[in-house]
């Protein structure tokens, strides 16, 4: 028997390889073209996750509601007043807290995206980006009715609504641009390593305490080395949730550093996280 | 095989590997935390098959459990990268498995919309079809229920009858045969051979030596990995009967 040249057979036959990552744009068409199956998947876990509590759909405010208590409880009652002095508390709380949710949410179920998923992503193919997707999606829906509490809430502490909120909604284009970019990466490395599961809580809440979500930061680094200041600026998080913090309350520091980092931040995290995410489109589901 | 009609599938000279976590002996091989896992071995579940796969065939493919048959199923699909050789198909080859596990916190009716969604159809053909899928299920009164509160046979059912519900050129049956009760398998088998019909190909796994002298053209048999014989249903399925 002789020795059969497979390859040149499947060349001959016209065969694409199965399984052949897509290049970039034919990628990007077909994730397009599913897009309904993320959005689909998000709305779907939303429900299921809530189905079971009695409160139902009220939870995904009351949630960080609560959880803004009891920051509030600590650093409002218990902590001294001067690392905010002049602050209109409760309000500067409760909106840092919740845009804080939306970036730490979105970078702990994106690195769950795939490695939670496994079954699915073993039985069915489809692009991979979807299942990250999804899970941005899916705080995108839960901000919603979070924003429209927040609004209430500012309103019922004095804090009445101006034209500076109309620039809310685009710090928030660029902030999911953010989100989505850091979910991509984060699910990729945990598929090439499980134990950035167990960094990416306390990462979260490094990243929390560095914001500045219940003190300014702008004050706490009033005494120390200016450098310390030029750090904690340089994090995007931070000035996301300083400048909806600008649009929102009165009273409140802007530079144009602020609107320079999240601008690049959002387009530098969205193309790269695309494109770290694309490049090992054929290892997801492997190990 | 004849040369006149057209390849739809080749396999060259597959190779799959598994990386699991392992403990206890096999777990002996230490290494050292930055060179690789500790107690992380690679299973090599397919070595080196190879083969050529026309239109208009039905193939079975037998073997032991752990024999590779599923890996083999699952790298055709492209689910699997093979670690040397490579599958070419004609198109998209779609598996369906009896495995093939949606998500249990969600009712039936939301997997078959996401089911659908994920296999690539629209939202409004999904809503089009969603009533035969429903009734090929056989389910209908357990319909709104989470799927993990259904019996391993009624998600089984859900599942295939979401898997066929769209028309493929290659098509790959994983044990699915095997699931449900007597009139569910008529019914499915029925379905296979009309799918086979304007399918090009069908691939299909089973343990039932009957299902598959009924249904196909030519055999597989995979043995630890390799191919141990390819050819005539019956020569084959006699041959693996004897093996036992």
């Amino acid at each position: 028997m002789t020795e059969i040249d497979y390859a040149a057979l499947a060349r001959e036959a016209g065969l694409p390889r199965v399984g052949a990552r897509q290049p970039l744009p034919a990628y990007l068409r077909e994730l397009w073209d599913r897009r309904h199956f993320a959005t689909k998947l998000a709305r779907y876990r939303i429900e299921a996750n809530l189905a079971q509590n009695r409160l139902g759909l009220l939870w995904v405010v009351l949630n960080p509601l609560l959880q803004s208590a009891v920051y509030g409880l600590v650093f409002g009652v218990i902590m001294p007043r001067s690392t905010r002095e002049g602050e209109n508390f409760i309000p500067y709380l409760v909106t840092g807290f919740f845009i804080f949710t939306y970036f730490s949410q979105s970078f702990n179920q994106g690195a769950r995206a795939i490695t939670g998923n496994t079954s699915l992503v073993r039985s069915l193919s489809f692009p991979r980006m979807l299942l990250p997707l999804s899970a941005v999606i899916r705080q995108i829906f839960e901000l919603v009715p979070m924003m429209a509490v927040l609004a209430v809430i500012l309103i019922g502490f004095g804090e009445l609504p101006s034209w500076e909120w109309l620039a809310v909604p685009f710090v928030l284009v660029l902030m999911t641009m953010f989100n989505f970019g850091v979910a991509l990466i984060a699910a990729r490395l945990t598929v090439h390593l499980r134990d950035v599961t167990q960094i990416i809580p306390i990462l979260t809440r490094l990243l929390m305490y560095l914001t500045g979500i219940f003190y300014s930061m702008e004050q706490v680094l009033a005494d120390k080395p200016e450098w310390m200041m030029t750090v904690a600026q340089l994090n995007p998080v931070h000035d996301y949730i300083s400048l909806i913090r600008y649009a929102l309350l009165t009273d409140q520091p802007f530079t144009q550093q602020m609107v320079i980092v999240s601008v690049v931040a959002a387009i530098v995290f969205f193309f790269a996280g695309i494109y770290f995410f694309w490049t090992a489109e054929e290892r997801y589901g492997r190990d | 095989m004849t040369e006149a009609s057209k390849p739809t599938v080749v396999v060259d000279n597959l190779h799959i590997d598994y990386k699991t976590f392992a403990s206890g002996k096999a777990a002996n091989d230490r290494r050292a935390l930055m060179q690789r896992q500790r107690g992380v071995r690679v299973v090599h579940a397919l070595k080196g098959v190879s083969f050529v796969v026309h239109e208009g065939e039905s193939i079975g493919v037998i073997g032991h459990n752990g024999s590779g048959k599923s890996t083999l199923m699952r790298s055709i699909a492209g689910l699997h990268t093979p670690a040397r050789g490579a599958v070419y198909a004609a198109s998209r080859p779609a598996l369906l498995g009896v495995n093939a596990a949606l998500i249990g916190d969600l009712t039936g009716d939301r997997n078959v919309m996401l089911g659908g969604l994920a296999l690539g159809m629209t939202p409004s053909e999904v809503e089009s079809r969603r009533d035969d899928i429903v009734d090929f299920s056989g389910i209908r009164e357990f319909i709104d229920l989470p799927m993990k509160a259904y019996s391993s046979g009624m998600a089984a059912r859900l599942r295939f009858s979401i898997a066929i519900s769209r028309d493929h050129q290659i098509l790959l049956v994983d044990e699915a045969l095997a699931v449900g009760d007597k009139d569910f398998r008529a019914k499915s088998e029925q379905r296979i051979r009309d799918l086979r019909e304007q399918a090009g190909t069908v691939f299909l796994v089973s343990h039932s030596m009957r299902s598959i002298m009924d249904t196909c053209t030519r055999v597989l048999w995979i043995d630890h990995g390799t191919l141990k014989m390819d050819g005539d249903p019956k020569e084959v399925v006699s041959a693996y009967k004897k093996s036992r």
